[in-house]
């Protein structure tokens, strides 16, 4: 059974966002999602400044048999990226809530109002 | 029943065990109407019989000494070659999307990539894609990708024809332009671009389609200081005497792709050839076709596979780098063979022959009564030499003398109607050089 | 213990550059590679050929992929001086003899798939996808019908037809099939309309069963103004029996070295030759070889054929495996070519009953086997937690090559397995046998098989090691 912290929201594409405060948002994929695709092994985010759009793809995971679009929970602006998972994809495997965090989005406080809360994702998950 | 093992016993019995009485049967969710009974093929022949048809048709072909390139190339092939690569472990295998079952595979096509990095000067190279002109296409099509937004590719108009062929068809599919890039008329050499408008890369062949060395380094950094990449074209057997594109400029060709068709492949009227692909490891990810990797097992020995398989069109399907699939592995693996069996010091050696070769044969048929010699510059082991006839009827003409003259440039819409593009490798012995001048100075003297 | 061409290096002089080329043209540094000596390279390549599967050594059931028996004449004829010494640029008059092997194999291939022409040109299976979907844009663009953008294809079909169609500008629609294998009519209607270019099939689809409303599918997409192309990846299923020509499609591509016996030679080369019915025929990419009235044989250019898609190669395409598919159709004829796919079929139904037997679980039941079948073993991963991956894997400890896994992705847990015509039936009753032992090791031992295999050179690699250090050039 995949790990569902209660703290955070869930996008229906597998992408978790955690409330910093003043507007920032960081974003991961969920356990759920890293367990799906297998060992990652590249990971492609939006740099900082690009404008992302919630339900739209704005980066690439690779694993070594499968490939997936990360898609943006929320709309908003890129302000800081995981740069560490360009030599460390596993991060994603091992602590995909902490570590294998990908990037900081500053957003409106509404930006996140679409998302899941823990016990939403779960029922998707378990599909 | 050539190739099938059943007897009558044995196909009865499993038709028995499937539950139907005859094999027609085992059609019955096709529409009977969908079923032919007849199509035109003729009657099947003994193994006898079919080697005697084709051993006809292989003496209709005239066996004649080849002084031709333009991008094929007649070199020997030392025995061990062939025998290697045919044998049923290489031969017969497929794709070797099981690694522990393909490691024999797997680690020559690890060599093949360590060898074509070391002759290129760059970081990676794939395990090869169908032949040179289509190996150009997909690395236009990654330098697009690289580059993004761009919508053309610079093409020097000295690049062999065939090959620019090939790019018009292939790019012409995603509506990519193809912008002509002009060559010195007196020269042959390339002139530089006034600008690069909105293209992704210039393509820069070393040698050009009339066998000249392009000032390289030049033409390398143009290509940089516009934001350009640059794509070498070259020979492999060429670069083991010619500066390897990794170096080219200041700061190297960005991939080099070419036809392996050097490197212990047979001419075989045209195919099968591979396409060598090589590039820096930043770019990688854009690289069309398989990759093999080292790594290790679970008890930590030695081993390889396949790697960066998301970028391939089995697990990303329409978004995939390319589409292909199975590429020219066991041409590879003849390649490999050849390259160790020469080592680099046989491949320096035939190198420098063949140039040896080229030197002399000019020399010889420059002394020939009408005989020019159009071009002045460097050259690896082609050149072109312009006739007092149609080169075409030359060429025709000296077939009577079991020579291959050359191309005439005229077949490809270049040069002058007299211009012959003659190729000499170290197949060809002084003898061999003698003749053809002897010969050529008869149809000449006869034309 | 590490074995590389690399560790065989003996020193060599140096070799003097020549002096009348530019020095700033020659190579800078050494050329960095191994001098083995002969018996060394040979010792080494014939050892690492030991480490390969093949058909030669094995049963290889790999689905889809047609891994049957490569007659060694067709090699011995392709390798006859007179073809192998040929250089491209020979004139006609020069090459008849192998002018005459491609006309008589361009021909015979249009009897076979019930086509007007064909080119061999194409380099591969997903070439030939490449060309066959150019020429539907071709045959579009020379009818100023422009707006047809839409390519349909099968979420089950190969990874390639997307790719093919995504490289000839087409956007890419996805069609779900039915709970039966055959296609999802009602979706197909939805997505028929102005903007539709055509549909990519496979049939025998890639579930291994005949698309029984193929017909209606044609007349339908047909109706729509769209084309049909056959991936002929699946053709050994119903060669000499059924021609896609009279199934309703427009174009196709074969695959030589599936059907007709040539080697995969560890990835290649094929040969991808694409066939057409006669409105596409203006649009077949060069070169093909035209017969004169008076019988000589020349190839034709862009002079001939003006609105051809182009060439995709620099020559006529892989000629040595073109040369071994006509030696091994002339060696069965016509009688020959339709016993291929009744033993393909004979084989694969003998086998999906006996499996079924020793207790696996067919993906369709219901229907009757083309030439290869699909297994899941979902219910082994239920109790046991062992995967398809795991059951192939435990296969080549016995010396046999896994069948194809996690393809069709469309069955969970899924082998795809193809004998075709040339195995034996003692080959197959080995293979039910050792399926059935490991049947029961999955229940009873099933650590055996997440651990193999146990008796290869190396156990399973680290993918995910390989990819994140990518050390993909070496040797030192």
């Amino acid at each position: 059974m995949s790990k569902i912290p209660e703290t955070l929201r869930y996008s229906d594409t597998h992408e978790w966002v955690e409330d910093l405060g003043g507007g920032r948002y960081r974003v991961g994929i969920t356990d759920h999602a890293q367990e799906l695709l297998g060992d990652l092994v590249f990971v492609e985010a939006p740099e900082a400044d690009k404008a992302i759009r919630a339900g739209a793809v704005c980066g690439v995971l690779e694993s070594v048999k499968a490939a997936a679009d990360l898609y943006a929970p929320l709309d908003g602006t890129v302000v800081e990226r995981n740069d560490g998972l360009g030599d460390n994809p596993q991060w994603l495997n091992e602590d995909p809530y902490g570590q294998g965090w990908i990037m900081v989005v500053e957003a409106d406080a509404s930006a996140g109002d679409g998302l899941m809360d823990a016990a939403a994702y779960a029922k998707i998950a378990e599909v | 029943m050539p190739y099938i093992a059943h007897d009558a016993a044995e196909t009865a019995a499993m038709l028995a065990a499937v539950g139907v009485e005859r094999l027609d049967q085992l059609f019955d969710e096709i529409p009977p109407v969908l079923q032919v009974q007849d199509m035109a093929l003729p009657e099947g022949l003994s193994e006898m019989a079919l080697q005697r048809e084709l051993e006809g048709r292989a003496l209709a072909n005239a066996p004649l000494r080849c002084f031709a390139g333009g991008g094929a190339y007649a070199h020997h092939i030392p025995a061990i070659v062939w025998e290697i690569a045919g044998r049923g472990e290489f031969y017969s295998a497929y794709t070797p999307y099981q690694a522990e079952a393909s490691q024999g595979t797997l680690q020559v096509i690890y060599e093949y990539q360590s060898f074509i990095t070391r002759l290129t000067g760059l970081e990676v190279s794939n395990a090869s894609l169908y032949d040179g002109a289509s190996g150009l296409a997909e690395a236009c099509l990654m330098a697009l990708r690289i580059q993004g937004g761009d919508k053309s590719i610079l093409v020097p108009e000295n690049l062999l024809p065939g090959w620019r062929r090939v790019l018009d068809s292939v790019l012409g599919l995603q509506d990519i332009r193809l912008v002509s890039v002009p060559y010195d008329r007196a020269t042959g050499t390339l002139i530089l671009p006034a600008d690069a408008g909105d293209a992704a890369a210039l393509i820069i062949p070393q040698s050009n389609a009339l066998g000249l060395l392009e000032p390289v380094d030049a033409l390398t950094d143009w290509a940089h200081a516009h934001g350009l990449l640059a794509i070498a074209v070259v020979n492999p057997l060429a670069l083991a005497l010619l500066k390897a594109p990794g170096v080219w400029g200041t700061q190297g060709a960005d991939m080099a792709v070419g036809e392996g068709q050097p490197l212990g492949i047979p001419l075989s009227g045209g195919g099968p050839y591979f396409g060598f692909l090589a590039c820096r490891k930043a770019q990688v990810r854009q690289l069309p076709g398989r990759l093999v990797a080292k790594t290790v097992d679970g008890q930590g020995r030695e081993g390889f596979c396949l790697t960066l398989q998301a970028r391939e069109q089995h697990i990303r399907r329409g978004k995939a780098t390319s589409n292909i699939c199975t590429n020219q592995g066991l041409m590879v693996t003849a390649a490999t063979i050849h390259m160790a069996a020469l080592g680099g010091y046989g491949l320096q050696q035939t190198a420098v022959l063949c140039h040896e070769r080229a030197v002399r044969l000019r020399e010889l048929l420059a002394g020939v009564p009408g005989v020019s010699l159009p071009y002045g510059g460097a050259f690896f082991h082609e050149f072109v030499v312009r006739l007092p006839h149609a080169a075409v009827a030359v060429r025709d003409a000296l077939l009577g003398y079991g020579l291959l003259a050359g191309l005439p440039l005229s077949d490809w819409g270049m040069g002058e109607a007299g211009d012959l593009l003659v190729c000499a490798t170290e197949l060809l012995e002084e003898a061999d050089l003698l003749a053809y001048r002897g010969a050529l100075t008869s149809v000449l003297e006869t034309l | 213990m590490s074995d590389s061409i690399f560790d065989h290096d003996h020193h060599v002089p140096a070799v003097a550059l020549p002096s009348d080329i530019p020095a700033a043209l020659l190579r800078k540094t050494p050329l960095n590679l191994p001098n083995p000596a002969e018996l060394e390279v040979l010792r080494h390549y014939t050892r690492l050929s030991q480490k390969n599967f093949s058909i030669d050594t094995q049963f290889y059931p790999l689905g889809s992929c047609t891994m049957k028996y490569n007659p060694r004449i067709a090699h011995t004829m392709a390798a006859l001086p007179g073809f192998a010494r040929l250089h491209p640029d020979t004139p006609a008059q020069g090459m008849q003899g192998l002018l005459q092997v491609l006309w008589e194999l361009q021909e015979w291939l249009a009897a076979t798939t019930g086509m007007a022409a064909v080119s061999l040109t194409p380099a591969a299976g997903a070439q030939g996808e490449l060309a066959g979907v150019a020429m539907i844009r071709a045959y579009h663009a020379a009818h100023g019908d422009h707006g047809r953008r839409k390519m349909l294809i099968p979420t089950a079909a190969h990874g390639t037809n997307p790719a093919s169609a995504q490289m000839a500008g087409f956007d890419v629609v996805e069609i779900p099939n039915l709970a039966d294998g055959d296609l999802d009519m009602a979706f197909l209607d939805q997505h028929l309309g102005p903007d539709i270019a055509g549909i990519m099939l496979t049939n025998p689809s890639t579930l291994g069963v005949f698309e029984r409303r193929i017909t209606e599918i044609a007349a339908r997409v047909h109706g729509a103004g769209g084309l049909l192309y056959y991936d002929g990846a699946n053709l050994n299923a119903i060669l000499g029996r059924v021609r896609p020509g009279q199934m309703g499609f427009d174009a196709m591509h074969l695959n030589l070295h599936k059907t007709f016996a040539t080697p995969h030679g560890g990835g290649g080369p094929g040969a991808g030759a694409v066939a057409v019915q006669e409105r596409l025929r203006p649009f077949l990419p060069l070169p093909v070889v035209a017969r004169e009235a008076a019988g000589a044989l020349r190839w034709l250019d862009e002079g001939d054929l003006p609105r051809s898609i182009g060439r995709l190669s620099a020559h006529g395409g892989n000629i040595g495996v073109l040369l071994r598919a006509h030696a091994y159709l002339r060696r069965l004829g016509r009688a020959g070519v339709g016993r291929v796919s009744a033993y393909a079929a004979l084989n694969a139904n003998y086998l999906l009953r006996e499996l079924q037997r020793v207790g696996y679980q067919a993906a369709f039941p219901e229907r009757r086997a083309s030439h290869e079948f699909i297994l899941s073993v979902s219910d082994l991963q239920k109790a046991t937690g062992i995967r398809a991956l795991d059951v192939a894997k435990r296969l080549l400890d016995f010396g046999i090559h896994a069948p194809t896994v996690y393809f069709p992705q469309l069955v969970p847990e899924c082998l795809l397995i193809e004998p075709t015509e040339t195995e034996s039936k003692a080959t197959l009753d080995r293979f039910v046998t050792v399926m059935a032992q490991i049947r029961r090791e999955a229940l009873e031992q099933p650590e055996l098989l997440r651990e193999a295999p146990h008796h290869l050179p190396v156990g399973r690699l680290d993918e995910a090691l390989a990819a994140r250090r990518l050390d993909v050039a070496g040797g030192l």
